[in-house]
Protein backbone atom coordinates (compact mmCIF):
# COMPACT_ATOMS: atom_id res chain seq x y z
CA UNK A 1 0.00 0.00 0.00
CA UNK A 2 0.77 3.24 -0.78
CA UNK A 3 1.39 5.66 2.23
CA UNK A 4 0.92 9.62 0.78
CA UNK A 5 3.68 11.94 1.55
CA UNK A 6 2.37 13.63 4.81
CA UNK A 7 1.55 10.07 6.26
CA UNK A 8 4.92 9.26 5.74
CA UNK A 9 6.29 12.42 7.36
CA UNK A 10 4.13 11.91 10.59
CA UNK A 11 5.34 8.58 10.81
CA UNK A 12 8.51 9.15 10.47
CA UNK A 13 9.09 12.14 12.54
CA UNK A 14 5.65 12.16 15.14
CA UNK A 15 4.62 15.08 16.89
CA UNK A 16 3.64 15.38 20.44
CA UNK A 17 4.35 11.90 21.37
CA UNK A 18 4.28 11.74 25.08
CA UNK A 19 2.54 11.91 28.28
CA UNK A 20 0.86 14.07 30.31
CA UNK A 21 0.34 14.14 33.87
CA UNK A 22 -3.17 12.30 33.58
CA UNK A 23 -3.82 12.85 37.28
CA UNK A 24 -3.65 16.79 36.94
CA UNK A 25 -6.47 18.89 37.00
CA UNK A 26 -6.04 21.03 33.64
CA UNK A 27 -4.85 17.66 31.71
CA UNK A 28 -8.16 15.27 29.78
CA UNK A 29 -7.25 12.13 28.71
CA UNK A 30 -8.81 10.10 25.98
CA UNK A 31 -7.90 6.03 24.83
CA UNK A 32 -9.76 4.85 22.50
CA UNK A 33 -9.65 2.13 20.13
CA UNK A 34 -8.51 -1.69 21.20
CA UNK A 35 -5.78 -3.96 21.02
CA UNK A 36 -7.60 -6.71 18.81
CA UNK A 37 -8.69 -3.76 16.76
CA UNK A 38 -5.39 -3.34 15.87
CA UNK A 39 -4.82 0.01 17.09
CA UNK A 40 -4.85 2.34 20.36
CA UNK A 41 -4.89 5.64 20.70
CA UNK A 42 -4.23 7.54 23.59
CA UNK A 43 -4.25 11.56 23.60
CA UNK A 44 -3.80 14.33 26.49
CA UNK A 45 -4.46 17.88 25.94
CA UNK A 46 -3.60 20.37 28.92
CA UNK A 47 -5.93 23.30 29.17
CA UNK A 48 -5.22 26.96 30.87
CA UNK A 49 -8.09 28.92 32.39
CA UNK A 50 -9.45 30.69 29.48
CA UNK A 51 -10.24 27.09 27.85
CA UNK A 52 -7.25 27.42 25.56
CA UNK A 53 -5.37 23.98 25.13
CA UNK A 54 -1.83 24.56 25.72
CA UNK A 55 -0.30 21.54 24.95
CA UNK A 56 -1.13 18.32 23.37
CA UNK A 57 0.27 14.46 23.69
CA UNK A 58 -0.52 11.24 21.77
CA UNK A 59 0.85 7.77 21.95
CA UNK A 60 -0.86 5.65 19.85
CA UNK A 61 0.00 1.85 18.68
CA UNK A 62 -1.44 0.95 15.56
CA UNK A 63 -0.37 1.01 11.89
CA UNK A 64 1.06 4.47 10.12
CA UNK A 65 -2.09 5.90 8.97
CA UNK A 66 -3.18 5.60 12.80
CA UNK A 67 -0.25 7.22 14.17
CA UNK A 68 -0.33 9.82 11.19
CA UNK A 69 -4.27 10.89 12.46
CA UNK A 70 -3.28 11.08 15.92
CA UNK A 71 -0.16 13.30 15.32
CA UNK A 72 -1.74 15.35 13.32
CA UNK A 73 -4.49 16.31 15.77
CA UNK A 74 -2.42 17.19 18.42
CA UNK A 75 -0.48 19.33 15.61
CA UNK A 76 -3.86 20.94 15.49
CA UNK A 77 -5.11 20.86 18.83
CA UNK A 78 -2.63 23.08 20.58
CA UNK A 79 -3.28 26.60 20.67
CA UNK A 80 -7.09 26.41 20.34
CA UNK A 81 -9.74 26.23 22.16
CA UNK A 82 -11.72 23.31 23.64
CA UNK A 83 -14.61 24.72 21.68
CA UNK A 84 -12.34 24.87 18.36
CA UNK A 85 -11.48 21.23 19.01
CA UNK A 86 -15.05 19.91 19.83
CA UNK A 87 -15.73 21.04 15.34
CA UNK A 88 -13.06 19.11 14.28
CA UNK A 89 -14.27 16.20 12.16
CA UNK A 90 -12.67 12.98 10.97
CA UNK A 91 -13.06 14.45 7.45
CA UNK A 92 -10.54 17.12 8.09
CA UNK A 93 -7.90 14.27 8.74
CA UNK A 94 -8.53 12.19 5.99
CA UNK A 95 -8.11 15.35 3.57
CA UNK A 96 -5.57 17.04 5.09
CA UNK A 97 -3.42 12.82 5.30
CA UNK A 98 -5.20 11.60 1.87
CA UNK A 99 -6.48 9.06 3.44
CA UNK A 100 -7.39 5.53 1.57
CA UNK A 101 -10.81 4.55 1.96
CA UNK A 102 -9.37 1.66 4.16
CA UNK A 103 -7.67 3.68 6.29
CA UNK A 104 -10.57 5.86 7.09
CA UNK A 105 -11.08 4.46 10.23
CA UNK A 106 -7.89 6.27 11.43
CA UNK A 107 -9.13 9.28 11.21
CA UNK A 108 -12.55 8.52 13.34
CA UNK A 109 -10.02 7.22 15.84
CA UNK A 110 -8.59 10.13 15.97
CA UNK A 111 -11.92 11.90 16.11
CA UNK A 112 -12.77 10.27 19.15
CA UNK A 113 -9.65 10.54 20.96
CA UNK A 114 -10.02 14.36 20.81
CA UNK A 115 -13.74 14.38 21.96
CA UNK A 116 -12.63 11.57 24.93
CA UNK A 117 -9.60 13.61 26.45
CA UNK A 118 -12.33 16.55 25.99
CA UNK A 119 -14.80 14.65 28.23
CA UNK A 120 -12.88 14.03 30.54
CA UNK A 121 -10.88 17.34 31.11
CA UNK A 122 -15.18 18.40 31.39
CA UNK A 123 -15.59 16.22 34.16
CA UNK A 124 -12.62 16.63 36.31
CA UNK A 125 -13.50 20.90 36.01
CA UNK A 126 -17.35 19.65 36.66
CA UNK A 127 -15.82 17.55 39.82
CA UNK A 128 -13.58 20.34 40.94
CA UNK A 129 -16.54 22.74 40.75
CA UNK A 130 -19.00 20.77 42.75
CA UNK A 131 -16.05 19.94 45.38
CA UNK A 132 -15.40 23.69 44.91
CA UNK A 133 -18.61 25.19 45.57
CA UNK A 134 -19.37 26.21 48.78
CA UNK A 135 -22.71 24.47 49.80
CA UNK A 136 -25.44 27.09 51.21
CA UNK B 1 16.89 0.48 -6.59
CA UNK B 2 20.18 -0.55 -5.28
CA UNK B 3 21.14 2.26 -2.76
CA UNK B 4 23.65 1.61 0.06
CA UNK B 5 22.07 1.51 3.74
CA UNK B 6 24.96 1.52 5.99
CA UNK B 7 23.60 3.75 8.51
CA UNK B 8 23.05 2.20 11.97
CA UNK B 9 24.20 -1.39 9.98
CA UNK B 10 25.76 -3.54 12.86
CA UNK B 11 28.08 -4.74 10.05
CA UNK B 12 30.80 -3.29 7.68
CA UNK B 13 29.94 -5.34 4.84
CA UNK B 14 28.14 -3.46 2.03
CA UNK B 15 24.14 -4.47 1.80
CA UNK B 16 22.41 -3.39 -0.89
CA UNK B 17 18.41 -2.27 -0.10
CA UNK B 18 15.77 -3.32 -0.36
CA UNK B 19 16.89 -6.68 0.88
CA UNK B 20 14.53 -9.30 0.35
CA UNK B 21 13.54 -12.05 2.97
CA UNK B 22 10.02 -13.04 1.63
CA UNK B 23 10.97 -16.24 0.31
CA UNK B 24 7.77 -17.47 1.18
CA UNK B 25 5.89 -15.11 -0.74
CA UNK B 26 8.17 -16.08 -3.94
CA UNK B 27 11.32 -16.41 -4.58
CA UNK B 28 14.12 -14.94 -7.42
CA UNK B 29 14.51 -17.14 -9.96
CA UNK B 30 17.69 -18.45 -9.89
CA UNK B 31 19.94 -17.73 -13.24
CA UNK B 32 21.29 -20.71 -13.73
CA UNK B 33 16.40 -21.53 -14.35
CA UNK B 34 16.92 -18.27 -16.12
CA UNK B 35 19.26 -19.35 -18.68
CA UNK B 36 17.99 -23.16 -18.73
CA UNK B 37 14.36 -21.96 -19.95
CA UNK B 38 14.95 -18.02 -22.06
CA UNK B 39 15.55 -20.67 -25.23
CA UNK B 40 12.40 -22.26 -24.78
CA UNK B 41 10.99 -18.75 -26.15
CA UNK B 42 12.25 -17.87 -29.24
CA UNK B 43 14.47 -20.75 -30.51
CA UNK B 44 13.14 -24.03 -29.44
CA UNK B 45 9.68 -22.43 -29.35
CA UNK B 46 7.80 -25.85 -30.45
CA UNK B 47 4.57 -27.07 -29.00
CA UNK B 48 5.31 -30.19 -27.02
CA UNK B 49 2.11 -31.68 -28.37
CA UNK B 50 3.39 -31.78 -32.06
CA UNK B 51 4.15 -35.11 -33.43
CA UNK B 52 5.23 -34.31 -37.02
CA UNK B 53 8.64 -32.53 -36.59
CA UNK B 54 11.56 -31.23 -34.94
CA UNK B 55 10.12 -28.34 -32.91
CA UNK B 56 7.59 -30.15 -31.47
CA UNK B 57 9.80 -32.77 -30.48
CA UNK B 58 12.53 -30.57 -28.79
CA UNK B 59 10.32 -29.15 -26.83
CA UNK B 60 8.73 -32.97 -25.64
CA UNK B 61 12.05 -34.39 -24.89
CA UNK B 62 12.88 -30.95 -23.10
CA UNK B 63 9.50 -31.46 -20.71
CA UNK B 64 10.39 -34.96 -20.25
CA UNK B 65 13.45 -34.09 -19.03
CA UNK B 66 11.75 -31.41 -16.41
CA UNK B 67 9.11 -34.28 -15.58
CA UNK B 68 12.08 -36.07 -14.64
CA UNK B 69 13.82 -33.71 -12.28
CA UNK B 70 10.20 -32.78 -11.15
CA UNK B 71 9.72 -36.15 -9.90
CA UNK B 72 12.79 -36.76 -8.41
CA UNK B 73 12.67 -34.28 -6.20
CA UNK B 74 9.84 -35.84 -4.64
CA UNK B 75 10.25 -39.43 -5.35
CA UNK B 76 7.52 -40.19 -7.33
CA UNK B 77 8.28 -41.59 -10.95
CA UNK B 78 8.09 -39.05 -14.36
CA UNK B 79 4.36 -39.99 -15.68
CA UNK B 80 2.56 -39.46 -11.94
CA UNK B 81 3.63 -35.47 -12.88
CA UNK B 82 1.16 -33.55 -14.24
CA UNK B 83 1.93 -30.03 -14.50
CA UNK B 84 -0.17 -27.30 -13.86
CA UNK B 85 0.04 -23.17 -13.59
CA UNK B 86 0.72 -23.68 -9.90
CA UNK B 87 -0.28 -24.90 -6.38
CA UNK B 88 -3.03 -22.86 -6.61
CA UNK B 89 -4.51 -24.69 -9.70
CA UNK B 90 -2.92 -27.70 -8.32
CA UNK B 91 -4.95 -27.83 -5.14
CA UNK B 92 -7.99 -27.05 -7.40
CA UNK B 93 -7.76 -30.59 -9.67
CA UNK B 94 -6.44 -32.63 -6.58
CA UNK B 95 -9.79 -31.26 -4.38
CA UNK B 96 -12.04 -30.75 -7.25
CA UNK B 97 -11.00 -33.54 -9.34
CA UNK B 98 -11.39 -36.56 -6.51
CA UNK B 99 -14.55 -35.26 -4.75
CA UNK B 100 -16.28 -35.76 -8.53
CA UNK B 101 -14.85 -39.12 -9.54
CA UNK B 102 -14.76 -40.79 -5.71
CA UNK B 103 -18.18 -39.39 -5.54
CA UNK B 104 -19.61 -42.67 -4.87
CA UNK B 105 -17.44 -43.97 -2.27
CA UNK B 106 -18.54 -40.52 -0.11
CA UNK B 107 -18.93 -37.12 0.09
CA UNK B 108 -16.32 -36.62 3.27
CA UNK B 109 -12.99 -34.72 3.27
CA UNK B 110 -10.79 -33.92 6.68
CA UNK B 111 -8.37 -30.84 6.46
CA UNK B 112 -7.39 -28.17 9.27
CA UNK B 113 -7.78 -24.71 9.85
CA UNK B 114 -4.68 -23.52 8.63
CA UNK B 115 -4.41 -24.58 5.10
CA UNK B 116 -4.22 -22.05 2.50
CA UNK B 117 -7.32 -20.29 0.95
CA UNK B 118 -6.48 -22.19 -2.01
CA UNK B 119 -7.16 -25.42 -0.47
CA UNK B 120 -9.72 -24.26 2.23
CA UNK B 121 -11.91 -22.53 -0.21
CA UNK B 122 -12.78 -25.36 -2.83
CA UNK B 123 -13.58 -27.53 0.09
CA UNK B 124 -15.72 -25.18 1.01
CA UNK B 125 -17.06 -24.62 -2.46
CA UNK B 126 -17.42 -28.33 -1.79
CA UNK B 127 -19.26 -27.61 1.41
CA UNK B 128 -21.57 -25.50 0.17
CA UNK B 129 -22.23 -27.21 -3.32
CA UNK B 130 -21.56 -24.70 -5.52
CA UNK B 131 -19.38 -26.64 -7.79
CA UNK B 132 -21.89 -27.31 -10.67
CA UNK B 133 -22.39 -31.05 -11.48
CA UNK B 134 -20.95 -31.59 -7.50
CA UNK B 135 -23.38 -32.71 -4.88
CA UNK B 136 -22.72 -31.28 -1.41
CA UNK B 137 -20.25 -32.95 0.54
CA UNK B 138 -19.27 -32.44 4.61
CA UNK B 139 -15.68 -30.91 5.24
CA UNK B 140 -14.53 -31.53 8.53
CA UNK B 141 -11.71 -28.80 9.28
CA UNK B 142 -9.39 -29.92 12.29
CA UNK B 143 -8.24 -27.41 14.65
CA UNK B 144 -4.53 -27.22 15.54
CA UNK B 145 -2.70 -26.30 18.89
CA UNK B 146 -0.54 -23.89 20.20
CA UNK B 147 2.39 -24.73 17.50
CA UNK B 148 0.06 -25.47 14.82
CA UNK B 149 0.35 -28.80 15.00
CA UNK B 150 -3.16 -31.56 14.20
CA UNK B 151 -3.74 -34.13 17.05
CA UNK B 152 -3.13 -37.45 15.37
CA UNK B 153 -5.61 -39.49 17.09
CA UNK B 154 -8.37 -36.59 16.04
CA UNK B 155 -7.46 -37.13 12.47
CA UNK B 156 -8.16 -40.88 13.00
CA UNK B 157 -11.44 -40.18 14.70
CA UNK B 158 -12.14 -37.85 12.36
CA UNK B 159 -12.14 -40.30 9.38
CA UNK B 160 -15.61 -42.27 8.11
CA UNK B 161 -15.99 -44.86 5.68
CA UNK B 162 -17.36 -42.06 3.82
CA UNK B 163 -14.27 -39.73 3.48
CA UNK B 164 -12.46 -39.91 0.33
CA UNK B 165 -9.62 -37.54 1.03
CA UNK B 166 -7.72 -36.09 3.66
CA UNK B 167 -5.67 -32.77 2.70
CA UNK B 168 -3.08 -31.86 5.19
CA UNK B 169 -0.29 -29.42 4.27
CA UNK B 170 3.31 -30.29 4.11
CA UNK B 171 4.41 -27.32 5.97
CA UNK B 172 2.08 -24.28 6.84
CA UNK B 173 2.79 -20.93 4.77
CA UNK B 174 2.53 -18.38 7.30
CA UNK B 175 4.59 -20.23 10.86
CA UNK B 176 6.16 -23.18 9.24
CA UNK B 177 4.72 -25.34 11.25
CA UNK B 178 5.32 -29.13 9.55
CA UNK B 179 2.67 -31.77 9.69
CA UNK B 180 4.19 -35.55 10.06
CA UNK B 181 3.90 -36.67 6.68
CA UNK B 182 4.94 -40.13 7.43
CA UNK B 183 2.24 -40.36 10.34
CA UNK B 184 -0.78 -38.85 8.40
CA UNK B 185 0.03 -41.21 5.44
CA UNK B 186 0.29 -44.05 7.22
CA UNK B 187 -3.13 -43.64 8.95
CA UNK B 188 -4.67 -42.41 5.59
CA UNK B 189 -3.38 -45.80 4.12
CA UNK B 190 -4.98 -47.82 7.01
CA UNK B 191 -8.24 -46.27 6.84
CA UNK B 192 -7.88 -46.68 2.65
CA UNK B 193 -8.61 -43.13 1.92
CA UNK B 194 -6.60 -40.70 0.33
CA UNK B 195 -3.77 -38.57 0.91
CA UNK B 196 -3.25 -35.22 -0.59
CA UNK B 197 -0.55 -32.63 0.76
CA UNK B 198 -0.34 -29.23 -0.07
CA UNK B 199 4.12 -28.99 -0.43
CA UNK B 200 4.11 -25.58 -1.85
CA UNK B 201 6.31 -24.17 1.20
CA UNK B 202 8.19 -27.26 1.93
CA UNK B 203 9.28 -28.67 -1.59
CA UNK B 204 13.46 -27.78 -1.41
CA UNK B 205 13.22 -27.36 2.05
CA UNK B 206 12.46 -30.58 3.47
CA UNK B 207 12.92 -33.67 1.98
CA UNK B 208 9.99 -35.39 0.11
CA UNK B 209 9.69 -38.79 -0.42
CA UNK B 210 6.01 -39.71 -1.68
CA UNK B 211 6.73 -43.25 -1.49
CA UNK B 212 8.03 -43.18 1.94
CA UNK B 213 5.09 -40.98 3.05
CA UNK B 214 2.35 -42.48 1.70
CA UNK B 215 1.14 -39.28 0.34
CA UNK B 216 -1.49 -39.95 -2.55
CA UNK B 217 -1.51 -36.78 -4.10
CA UNK B 218 0.78 -33.64 -3.97
CA UNK B 219 1.19 -30.05 -4.79
CA UNK B 220 4.26 -28.19 -5.99
CA UNK B 221 4.60 -24.56 -7.31
CA UNK B 222 8.18 -23.93 -9.02
CA UNK B 223 8.47 -20.13 -7.87
CA UNK B 224 8.61 -20.87 -4.82
CA UNK B 225 11.76 -23.08 -4.65
CA UNK B 226 13.84 -20.39 -6.84
CA UNK B 227 11.47 -21.46 -10.33
CA UNK B 228 9.51 -19.11 -12.60
CA UNK B 229 5.79 -18.71 -11.42
CA UNK B 230 3.15 -19.56 -13.54
CA UNK B 231 4.00 -23.12 -13.37
CA UNK B 232 3.44 -25.94 -10.59
CA UNK B 233 2.56 -29.68 -10.87
CA UNK B 234 0.55 -32.25 -9.07
CA UNK B 235 1.84 -35.71 -8.36
CA UNK B 236 -1.31 -37.92 -9.16
CA UNK B 237 -0.45 -41.71 -7.57
CA UNK B 238 -0.51 -44.45 -9.94
CA UNK B 239 -0.13 -47.43 -8.32
CA UNK B 240 -1.61 -48.96 -5.00
CA UNK B 241 -3.69 -47.35 -5.42
CA UNK B 242 -4.08 -45.74 -8.86
CA UNK B 243 -5.69 -42.30 -8.15
CA UNK B 244 -8.26 -40.98 -10.53
CA UNK B 245 -9.21 -37.39 -11.17
CA UNK B 246 -11.93 -35.63 -12.74
CA UNK B 247 -9.83 -32.82 -14.98
CA UNK B 248 -11.08 -29.04 -14.40
CA UNK B 249 -10.54 -28.03 -18.18
CA UNK B 250 -12.04 -29.97 -21.41
CA UNK B 251 -9.61 -29.68 -24.39
CA UNK B 252 -6.67 -31.32 -26.01
CA UNK B 253 -6.50 -33.96 -23.24
CA UNK B 254 -2.93 -32.98 -22.31
CA UNK B 255 -1.03 -34.62 -19.41
CA UNK B 256 -2.87 -37.61 -19.37
CA UNK B 257 -6.09 -36.16 -20.14
CA UNK B 258 -5.93 -34.49 -16.30
CA UNK B 259 -4.92 -30.88 -17.71
CA UNK B 260 -6.08 -29.64 -21.19
CA UNK B 261 -3.58 -27.11 -22.48
CA UNK B 262 -0.74 -26.58 -24.08
CA UNK B 263 2.46 -27.02 -21.95
CA UNK B 264 4.13 -23.71 -20.97
CA UNK B 265 7.37 -25.20 -22.08
CA UNK B 266 10.03 -22.46 -20.71
CA UNK B 267 7.65 -22.58 -17.44
CA UNK B 268 8.36 -26.33 -16.96
CA UNK B 269 11.74 -26.24 -17.69
CA UNK B 270 12.47 -23.59 -15.74
CA UNK B 271 10.63 -25.82 -12.98
CA UNK B 272 12.62 -29.07 -13.98
CA UNK B 273 15.85 -27.42 -13.72
CA UNK B 274 14.92 -25.30 -10.22
CA UNK B 275 13.76 -28.72 -8.75
CA UNK B 276 17.24 -30.59 -10.19
CA UNK B 277 19.15 -27.23 -8.42
CA UNK B 278 16.97 -28.26 -4.92
CA UNK B 279 17.47 -31.33 -5.06
CA UNK B 280 21.12 -31.53 -5.90
CA UNK B 281 22.16 -28.89 -3.22
CA UNK B 282 19.48 -29.70 -0.96
CA UNK B 283 22.13 -30.76 2.02
CA UNK B 284 23.96 -27.10 1.88
CA UNK B 285 20.76 -25.47 1.00
CA UNK B 286 19.09 -26.08 3.92
CA UNK B 287 22.19 -26.04 6.53
CA UNK B 288 23.20 -22.72 5.39
CA UNK B 289 18.84 -21.54 5.48
CA UNK B 290 18.95 -22.66 8.62
CA UNK B 291 21.81 -21.02 9.95
CA UNK B 292 20.49 -17.64 8.40
CA UNK B 293 17.27 -18.32 10.10
CA UNK B 294 18.68 -18.69 13.53
CA UNK B 295 20.56 -15.94 13.48
CA UNK B 296 18.06 -13.63 12.98
CA UNK B 297 15.84 -14.84 15.34
CA UNK B 298 18.24 -14.96 18.06
CA UNK B 299 19.12 -11.51 17.08
CA UNK B 300 15.77 -10.47 16.94
CA UNK B 301 14.82 -12.25 20.27
CA UNK B 302 17.98 -10.44 21.75
CA UNK B 303 17.18 -7.70 20.90
CA UNK B 304 13.74 -7.13 21.83
CA UNK B 305 12.51 -8.10 24.94
CA UNK B 306 8.96 -9.49 24.86
CA UNK B 307 9.45 -10.93 21.28
CA UNK B 308 8.13 -14.18 20.58
CA UNK B 309 8.33 -16.64 18.03
CA UNK B 310 5.02 -18.40 16.53
CA UNK B 311 5.14 -22.17 15.47
CA UNK B 312 6.60 -24.82 16.58
CA UNK B 313 10.34 -23.54 17.52
CA UNK B 314 11.72 -27.26 15.93
CA UNK B 315 9.55 -28.93 14.10
CA UNK B 316 9.33 -25.94 11.29
CA UNK B 317 10.80 -24.99 8.04
CA UNK B 318 14.51 -24.03 8.26
CA UNK B 319 14.08 -20.86 6.46
CA UNK B 320 11.35 -19.21 8.31
CA UNK B 321 10.73 -17.17 11.58
CA UNK B 322 7.29 -15.78 12.28
CA UNK B 323 7.41 -12.96 14.87
CA UNK B 324 5.11 -11.17 17.45
CA UNK B 325 6.38 -7.99 19.05
CA UNK B 326 3.51 -7.17 21.69
CA UNK B 327 2.24 -3.61 22.42
CA UNK B 328 4.02 -2.90 18.71
CA UNK B 329 1.30 -3.03 15.39
CA UNK B 330 2.74 -5.56 12.46
CA UNK B 331 1.56 -2.96 9.68
CA UNK B 332 3.62 0.17 11.23
CA UNK B 333 6.84 -2.19 12.06
CA UNK B 334 6.99 -3.24 8.12
CA UNK B 335 6.48 0.57 7.23
CA UNK B 336 9.24 1.45 9.79
CA UNK B 337 11.70 -1.14 7.76
CA UNK B 338 10.38 -0.40 4.33
CA UNK B 339 14.24 -1.17 2.75
CA UNK B 340 13.32 -4.84 4.25
CA UNK B 341 10.63 -7.03 2.28
CA UNK B 342 8.81 -9.38 4.79
CA UNK B 343 5.22 -10.18 5.30
CA UNK B 344 2.43 -9.11 8.02
CA UNK B 345 0.32 -11.81 8.26
CA UNK B 346 -0.15 -14.03 5.04
CA UNK B 347 0.90 -12.00 1.97
CA UNK B 348 -2.84 -12.93 0.65
CA UNK B 349 -4.61 -11.31 3.19
CA UNK B 350 -1.83 -8.35 4.54
CA UNK B 351 -4.57 -6.36 2.19
CA UNK B 352 -7.29 -6.51 4.32
CA UNK B 353 -7.13 -5.29 8.47
CA UNK B 354 -8.25 -9.17 9.99
CA UNK B 355 -5.57 -10.43 11.73
CA UNK B 356 -4.49 -13.33 10.12
CA UNK B 357 -6.49 -16.89 10.92
CA UNK B 358 -3.86 -19.26 10.99
CA UNK B 359 -2.29 -17.05 13.93
CA UNK B 360 -5.46 -16.66 15.09
CA UNK B 361 -6.50 -20.29 15.24
CA UNK B 362 -3.38 -21.14 17.49
CA UNK B 363 -5.09 -19.38 20.10
CA UNK B 364 -2.70 -16.47 19.53
CA UNK B 365 -4.88 -13.32 20.80
CA UNK B 366 -5.85 -10.70 18.37
CA UNK B 367 -3.50 -8.47 19.62
CA UNK B 368 -0.13 -10.80 19.54
CA UNK B 369 -1.81 -11.06 15.71
CA UNK B 370 -1.35 -7.98 14.40
CA UNK B 371 1.90 -7.88 15.73
CA UNK B 372 3.26 -10.66 13.62
CA UNK B 373 6.02 -10.23 10.78
CA UNK B 374 6.77 -13.12 9.06
CA UNK B 375 10.40 -12.99 7.84
CA UNK B 376 11.45 -15.92 4.86
CA UNK B 377 14.83 -16.13 4.00
CA UNK B 378 15.98 -17.90 0.94
CA UNK B 379 19.15 -18.91 -1.47
CA UNK B 380 19.97 -15.51 -1.87
CA UNK B 381 20.49 -13.69 1.16
CA UNK B 382 23.63 -13.32 3.22
CA UNK B 383 24.54 -12.79 6.76
CA UNK B 384 25.22 -8.67 6.23
CA UNK B 385 21.98 -8.47 4.95
CA UNK B 386 20.87 -10.81 7.99
CA UNK B 387 22.60 -8.29 10.74
CA UNK B 388 21.09 -5.67 8.88
CA UNK B 389 18.07 -6.28 9.17
CA UNK B 390 18.28 -7.60 12.79
CA UNK B 391 19.52 -3.60 13.62
CA UNK B 392 17.00 -2.21 11.76
CA UNK B 393 13.96 -4.03 12.98
CA UNK B 394 15.26 -4.15 17.10
CA UNK B 395 15.57 0.04 16.39
CA UNK B 396 12.26 0.33 14.43
CA UNK B 397 10.27 -2.05 17.71
CA UNK B 398 12.05 -0.17 20.12
CA UNK B 399 11.04 3.23 18.19
CA UNK B 400 7.27 2.36 18.09
CA UNK B 401 6.80 0.63 21.72
CA UNK B 402 8.08 4.63 23.20
CA UNK B 403 5.28 5.62 20.89
CA UNK B 404 2.86 2.49 22.37
CA UNK B 405 0.20 3.25 25.05
CA UNK B 406 0.36 -0.17 25.21
CA UNK B 407 3.80 -0.33 26.22
CA UNK B 408 3.39 2.41 28.71
CA UNK B 409 0.48 0.46 30.46
CA UNK B 410 2.40 -2.69 30.89
CA UNK B 411 5.28 -0.67 32.13
CA UNK B 412 3.13 0.71 34.67
CA UNK B 413 1.78 -2.32 36.07
CA UNK B 414 -1.43 -2.20 34.00
CA UNK B 415 -3.01 -5.85 33.21
CA UNK B 416 -4.30 -4.90 29.61
CA UNK B 417 -6.72 -7.65 29.85
CA UNK B 418 -8.94 -6.11 32.15
CA UNK B 419 -9.18 -2.55 30.81
CA UNK B 420 -11.97 -1.80 29.51
CA UNK B 421 -11.43 -0.92 25.43
CA UNK B 422 -14.23 0.81 23.41
CA UNK B 423 -14.42 -0.70 20.60
CA UNK B 424 -15.01 0.73 17.30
Amino acid sequence: MAYSNKVLDHYQHPRNVGSLDKDAADVGTGIVGAPECGDVMKLQIKVDESGRIVDAKFKTYGCGSAIASSSLATEWLKGTTVDEAMAIRNTQIVEELSLPPVKIHCSVLAEDAIKAAIADYQSKQERLREAGAPES
Amino acid sequence: MTRSASRGAATTATVVVPIYMDNSATTRCDPRVVAKLLPFFADDFGNAASRNHVFGWRAEAAIEVAREQTAALIGCTPKEIVFTSGSTEANNLAIKGVAELYAGKGRHFVSCVTEHKAVIDPLKHLELGTIPGQPRAEITFLPVDRLGHVDLDALSAAIRPDTVLVSLMAANNEIGTLHPLAAIGRICKERGVLFHTDATQAAGRIPIDVEAFGIDLLSLSAHKFYGPKGVGALYVRREGPRVRLAPLLDGGGHERGMRSGTLNVPGIVGMGEAARIAREDFASDVARLRALRDRLEQGILARSVNAVVNGDPDDRLPHLSNVSFPYVEGESLIMGIKDVAVSSGSACTSASLEPSYVLKSLGLGDELAHSSIRFSLGRFNTEAEVDHVVDMVSREVARLREMSPLWEMVQQGVDLTKVKWTVH
